[in-house]
């Protein structure tokens, strides 16, 4: 069981994350989009969308550099296992904060304002649900964390990631013996990435980065064959 | 030089009497769906008066258009691209779909359905946003329709600007007129600049601006960035749209539908040719009085033998050069400078102008106390304050709109002393600076109006941009998702089934 969950489950996630999300792109371009509703209804969505976003921004980043970057490198800098834990807890918490607190604020209108609950699919309101009960979730985790402050548990969740991504037949016993409401945290997690392709996530793929550096300001079009 | 073909299109105002057949055929074309029945791609205003959405035009609002930088450059009013992309979680210049009004359908159904009561039902208004029942409608796409609202709140009209207002809100000294407005389809397009997924484009070979439905993700910044407010948020597929200047008419020679069922005859569509080279420049010059000259500077004259030579070298084809030639916007914009840009203040540039309305003359004038000469009063005496039409057409430059208002009043009288005593006044042309040919000319096009003399739309010549073999078997013109109506099921990815306008009828 626990091997199905975090040896097997990580690859059915991330492959359907993967070609899910590229069917979409090409077969429904026209279903790609952030579904924003701020036209509908402007309250709550500045401050709530606002703390959502900009916490879970940092927490994804803190996740992917926290999880991805192999142990050598931190381990290279000088950066003790214990304090990089410490600085998980301390960023990831904050954000964690701004994020559900944003969020709650979110699913309120969401799930009560009347002209957004009637234009919200199934999807819209399942995911936030999800993203709230995640958010929960990991910040629950680090009252676990403060019971070990060495670091030591952490290194078990890179060996894992790392493993998983380097296609470790042993990734899962990496983290065997961990609480279980980091286990239940990492299924979450995993399960939100395999119904992302399915909900609004996606426009985090499109995030507009390129826009920096688009030359000029105007875009024109031209019909004329080899151009 | 670098010479662009743009279809422009002309609406003379003086000859608008509002009776909205241009809103309402276009909304049976393009936004009679879900999702965009709040939106009208052309609609028409009563002025003064706030317009739609609410207060449109005070830029200090909502932050449309564009800003001179201190170093002489542009850039968005609601801020370069870092900014852009610092208000995606939250737009602050967003307006609400309140702003325009939200959308409404009647209870119709409970007038054969209710069942024996001692009062007559009646159909209450449902919102079509929430379902919900709404108790009193307060606002709509054309509520100060006929000065409608006090003058308190019409009065806010940002056309104001530098006018004592006050002596307008009396009954004496009221004044009104109609503004149809629709997408300018700028040459310097403030929504195609915000928008961060570059879905919004300028079609080179005839300038039309469209939103590439597919590649939009919904970021909302066009809505804000669009200082006339012609961009409008689906909020059911979560897509922006705007006219397309009905293009699929355009390309095949015909005028778009509001043109085309104006009942006044007061829209004309043709050809100009500009030099893209100069857009920049002519944005950007510091004065906003100096705004709708910059504009001027960048067309180029169809009938220079070296501007023919440019732009038959940048592939313009060879009727769109002649047409250009016989454009009735090049008469009436360049030649006998009537026609002016909405707002080029906004720094847009603009591309659907505006002929300033006449109004009766005042009181005063007509118990002769004006001097009038040849039948014309003096503009000032007119009831619309040359003032406020300045601050729509000129950024408050009044002399180009005297000068039109004179014009237009000259060729009356000269019409009149024509035809009545059979007398050609060239005295009353020469006071204005035309010629008694040009005179008849612009009665031919203006008053007359003949069908083609408004419309000269050269087709489009798909023969060299696209190969007829790869169209075969295609589905020609659609909104949305290539050629499917979503008919073939597929939730899969969670899309609502989209509703052509044809089958939104049902």
């Amino acid at each position: 069981m626990h091997e199905f969950f975090f040896g097997t489950y990580p690859y059915i996630a991330l492959s359907v994350l993967l070609l899910g999300s590229i069917a979409r792109y090409e077969r429904d371009p026209f279903t790609w989009k952030s579904s924003s509703s701020q036209l509908l209804r402007r309250k709550q969505l500045v401050i709530g969308s606002s703390l959502f976003h900009v916490g879970v921004l940092i927490i994804f980043f803190g996740h992917l550099i926290g999880l991805l970057t192999p142990i050598a490198i931190f381990d290279a800098f000088g950066i003790g296992h214990g304090f990089k834990q410490t600085m998980a807890v301390l960023v990831g918490g904050v954000a964690g904060i701004m994020a559900l607190a944003g969020g709650a604020m979110l699913l309120h209108r969401r799930l009560y304002d009347p002209r957004i609950r009637a234009n919200s699919t199934f999807a819209d309101t399942g995911i936030l649900i999800l993203l709230m009960v995640q958010l929960v979730l990991g910040i629950l985790t680090i009252f676990v964390s403060l019971q070990h402050l060495d670091g030591h548990e952490m290194t078990k969740f890179m060996a894992w990631s790392f493993g998983i991504f380097t296609f470790d037949g042993q990734a899962a016993s990496y983290i065997a013996d961990v609480s279980p409401l980091f286990k239940l945290h990492i299924f979450l997690g995993l399960t939100i990435f395999l119904l992302f392709p399915f909900t609004r996530l996606v426009h985090m793929l499109s995030a507009p980065i390129r826009y920096i550096w688009r030359p000029g300001y105007q875009i024109v079009r031209t019909k004329k064959r080899g151009a | 030089m670098k010479v662009r073909a743009q279809i422009g299109m002309v609406l003379n105002l003086d000859k608008c009497i509002g009776c909205h057949t241009c809103s309402v055929t276009c909304k049976n074309v393009w936004t009679s769906r879900d999702g965009v029945e709040y939106a009208w791609f052309n609609n028409v205003e009563t002025k003064p008066g706030i317009g739609y959405p609410k207060d449109w035009e005070n830029q200090k609002r909502w932050n449309g258009g564009w800003e001179r930088t201190a170093s002489g450059g542009l850039k968005p009013k609601q801020g370069g691209k870092w900014r852009i992309l610092a208000n995606i979680f939250a737009n602050p210049d967003l307006p609400e779909i309140d702003d325009f009004y939200e959308p409404f359908d009647f209870d119709y159904d409970h007038l054969k359905s209710a069942p024996e009561m001692e009062a007559f039902p009646t159909a209450r208004p449902r919102s079509k946003v929430s379902g919900e029942r709404m108790e009193k409608i307060e606002w709509g796409p054309n509520w100060e329709e006929i000065l409608g609202g006090e003058f308190e709140k019409r009065g806010k009209d940002y056309n104001f600007e530098g006018i004592q207002k006050d002596i307008y809100g009396q009954y004496e000294n009221t004044f009104m007129m109609y503004l149809p407005r629709l997408c300018e389809h700028c040459l310097n397009p403030a929504c195609a600049a915000s928008c961060p997924s570059g879905a919004i484009y300028k079609r080179e070979e005839d300038g039309v601006v469209l939103i590439d439905q597919e590649k939009c993700r919904g970021w909302r910044m066009c809505v804000s960035g669009c200082p006339y407010k012609k961009i409008y948020y689906n909020w059911s597929t979560g897509k922006s749209e705007k006219c397309t200047l009905c293009y699929p008419r355009l390309e095949s020679g015909m005028p778009t539908v509001c043109s085309e069922t104006c009942v006044g005859r007061i829209r004309y569509i043709g050809v100009m040719l500009y030099d893209a080279d100069k857009i920049a420049e002519a944005a950007a010059v510091s004065g906003e009085k100096d705004l709708y000259d910059a504009q001027l500077g960048v067309f180029l004259d169809p009938n220079d033998p070296k501007v023919i030579e440019a732009a038959r070298a940048e592939g313009v084809p060879e009727d769109w050069i002649a047409s250009a030639r016989k454009s009735p916007i090049w008469k009436m914009a360049m030649e006998w400078k009537i026609a002016f840009p909405l707002h080029p203040e906004y720094r847009t540039l603009p591309m659907v102008w505006y002929i300033p309305p006449l109004s009766p003359i005042q009181n005063a004038a007509a118990a002769g106390q004006v001097a009038v000469q040849d039948d014309m009063p003096d503009v000032k005496s007119l009831r619309i304050p040359v003032r406020y039409l300045a601050n729509m057409l000129t950024a408050g430059d009044e002399a180009p709109v005297i000068s039109a208002l004179e014009r237009m009043l000259a060729m009356r009288s000269y019409m009149r002393s024509k035809t009545v005593d059979g007398v050609v006044n060239i005295g009353v042309a020469k006071r204005v600076g035309l010629t008694p040919h040009q005179i008849d000319e612009m009665y031919k096009v203006m008053a007359l109006a003949n069908y083609e003399d408004r419309f000269v739309i050269p087709t489009t010549h798909r023969e060299l941009v696209e190969d007829a073999y790869d169209l075969r078997g295609g589905c020609g013109f659609t909104d949305g998702n290539g050629c499917s109506t979503g008919t073939t099921g597929g939730k899969l990815f969670g899309s609502r089934k989209f509703v052509t306008p044809a089958e939104g009828w049902k």
